[in-house]
């Protein structure tokens, strides 16, 4: 039996309309998964952030602070005393508040409770708080990155 | 041996596939469907084009609502922001805003050769009427499309777009308070027009698309009456080529071509976003509406105030409606009361009308 002239030509082809459609499709396929990844947003770098009057607290109370898009834990311990904390719990990102009564910082997700100096006292977080530092200037409460 | 077993494998899948979904019946009905050949045949790939390029805008449509923001504060950033930083970006969104255009430039021609190709005599008049509608949701998605980026432009050509529907007595102000979603344009008709846009126009589209091509595959694609003329004289079958994979390959070839001359534009000509809207900035010169919308807004333009007594703009309104209605209804009056086709007076329509709507949007578009 002999062989069609014409059939190597015609694989030839085949091959080439193949690959040039898969090619092609990969090149539309491409741009697309490009154009899903988010593009990084650049943040305002933010060091420091006024965040109210010594008066707006009371003593043994807490309030969440906004510090550039991270939120802050500010709790006023005692009259003199300050203290700002990461207020996102270190286990699944949940924000944590302050329990005056307990003198604690509890996240209410996974029942996660830390200590006024962020360590980790009871619950599943892995990691402490991460601590900023509190100063008082002409009357308002200034946090800043520590 | 081994490419035996492979053969063998391939042929046990295929029968496993075969029994749950049904695959024999389709590749049965497929290859049964023909399409006829003649001098004109090229003229049935524009409504597979234009439901190619519709693939297109769902596709980048979806891609563009990933970063797109509906409101006026949002809207024009969210767009520059998908130009700017968003990988490819720009060329998605000058691909959505190009093949918007093309889609609709298709299916004027699918619509043109359907009625020079006599495509919508009995027993298809259904089909034309799908595919009226078709065209009306195209023309109302661009429409909406049109003001999603929150440009100067396009606010004040929907500024002017809702206001056109006033001038009618009775339904006019509310249809315009409908469309606004308030009495003027703000939020309200950004946030009305983009649920429009990618909420029930594309739902309204997939219902009448469907229609449309189950019509088309029940009465299948139509012969034109010189062609059955000439075999009927010599008494053979028109000639007619297998839908699969003959008429199919010719299809994405066309495609192909298409997508061509859509990445060359989009990438050479990228769709400019301009200056963001402000409702309390004066119109800036050369407003006008996109191309498809340029014939009817120049014929308004020509209209005096009034017209015996009658505001103008009504009177425009009221011819528009009366030749819209005679051609949605073309299928109706094309036939005699003997069943016989007027060819001469529906080419002379299509003739008119083309010419009407080439002439009026290119003085529209330089006047």
């Amino acid at each position: 039996m002999t062989q069609d002239p014409a059939e190597p030509r015609r694989t030839l082809i085949g091959w080439l309309l193949g690959s040039g459609f898969v090619i092609s499709l990969g090149s539309f396929i491409y741009p697309v998964i490009r154009f899903l990844n988010p593009p990084p947003v650049s943040e305002a770098a933010v060091n420091e952030v006024v965040a109210g009057k010594v008066e707006d607290l009371s003593p043994n109370s807490g309030k969440i602070v906004r510090f550039g898009d991270n939120p802050v834990l500010l709790i006023r311990v005692s009259q003199t005393e300050w203290r700002a904390l990461s207020a996102v719990c270190t286990h699944l990102s949940c924000i944590v508040q302050y329990q005056p009564e307990q003198t604690r910082i509890w996240c209410a997700c996974h029942n996660g409770v830390y200590n006024l100096q962020g360590q980790v006292v009871a619950g599943p977080p892995p990691r402490p708080l991460k601590l900023y530092a509190v100063h008082i200037r002409e009357n308002e409460v200034v946090i800043t990155q520590t | 041996m081994q490419a035996g077993t492979g053969h063998d494998r391939w042929k046990t899948l295929t029968a496993w596939l075969d029994e749950r979904l049904a695959l024999d019946s389709i590749r049965e009905y497929v290859t049964h469907k023909k399409v006829p050949v003649h001098s004109g045949t090229i003229w049935y790939t524009f409504g597979g084009i234009t439901l190619f390029l519709f693939g297109i805008q769902v596709i980048t449509g979806i891609l563009l609502l990933v970063y797109y923001r509906p409101t006026p504060q949002d809207a024009f950033e969210s767009v520059q922001f998908i130009m700017t930083r968003v990988s490819f970006g720009w060329l998605i969104r000058s691909i959505h805003s190009w093949s918007a255009n093309l889609m609709i430039l298709s299916a004027f021609i699918h619509m043109f050769s359907v009625v020079f190709l006599h495509a919508y005599r009995r027993p298809r008049e259904f089909v034309w009427f799908s595919g009226i509608a078709l065209l009306g949701i195209s023309l109302a998605f661009g429409f909406s499309g049109y003001l999603l980026p929150w440009n100067t432009i396009s606010f004040f050509a929907t500024k002017v777009g809702t206001e056109i529907p006033a001038t009618i007595p009775w339904l006019g102000p509310v249809l315009t308070r409908y469309l606004r979603g308030g009495s003027s344009v703000g939020g309200a008709t950004l946030t009305r027009f983009f649920g429009f846009h990618v909420a029930l126009l594309p739902g309204l589209m997939t219902l009448f698309l469907l229609l449309h091509l189950a019509l088309i595959q029940k009465f299948a694609i139509s012969t034109p009456p010189w062609v059955e003329e000439q075999s009927r004289l010599r008494n053979t079958k028109a000639p007619e080529i297998p839908f699969f994979p003959d008429f199919l390959l010719r299809e994405l070839m066309a495609w192909y071509g298409v997508l061509a001359v859509l990445g060359v534009l989009a990438a050479l000509f990228p769709w400019a976003l301009g200056v963001k809207a402000n409702a309390f900035a004066p119109a800036p010169a050369g407003i006008r509406p996109e191309w498809y919308f340029l014939a009817p807004f120049y014929t308004l333009k020509l209209i005096p105030g009034h017209v015996l007594h009658l505001e103008g703009e009504f009177v425009g309104l009221v011819g528009f409606g009366v030749l819209a209605l005679a051609w949605i209804f073309l299928p109706l009056w094309a036939v005699n009361r003997s069943g016989s086709l007027r060819k001469k007076l529906v080419v002379g329509a299509g003739v008119t009308l083309l010419a009407y709507l080439s002439t009026f949007s290119l003085l529209g578009y330089w006047r």
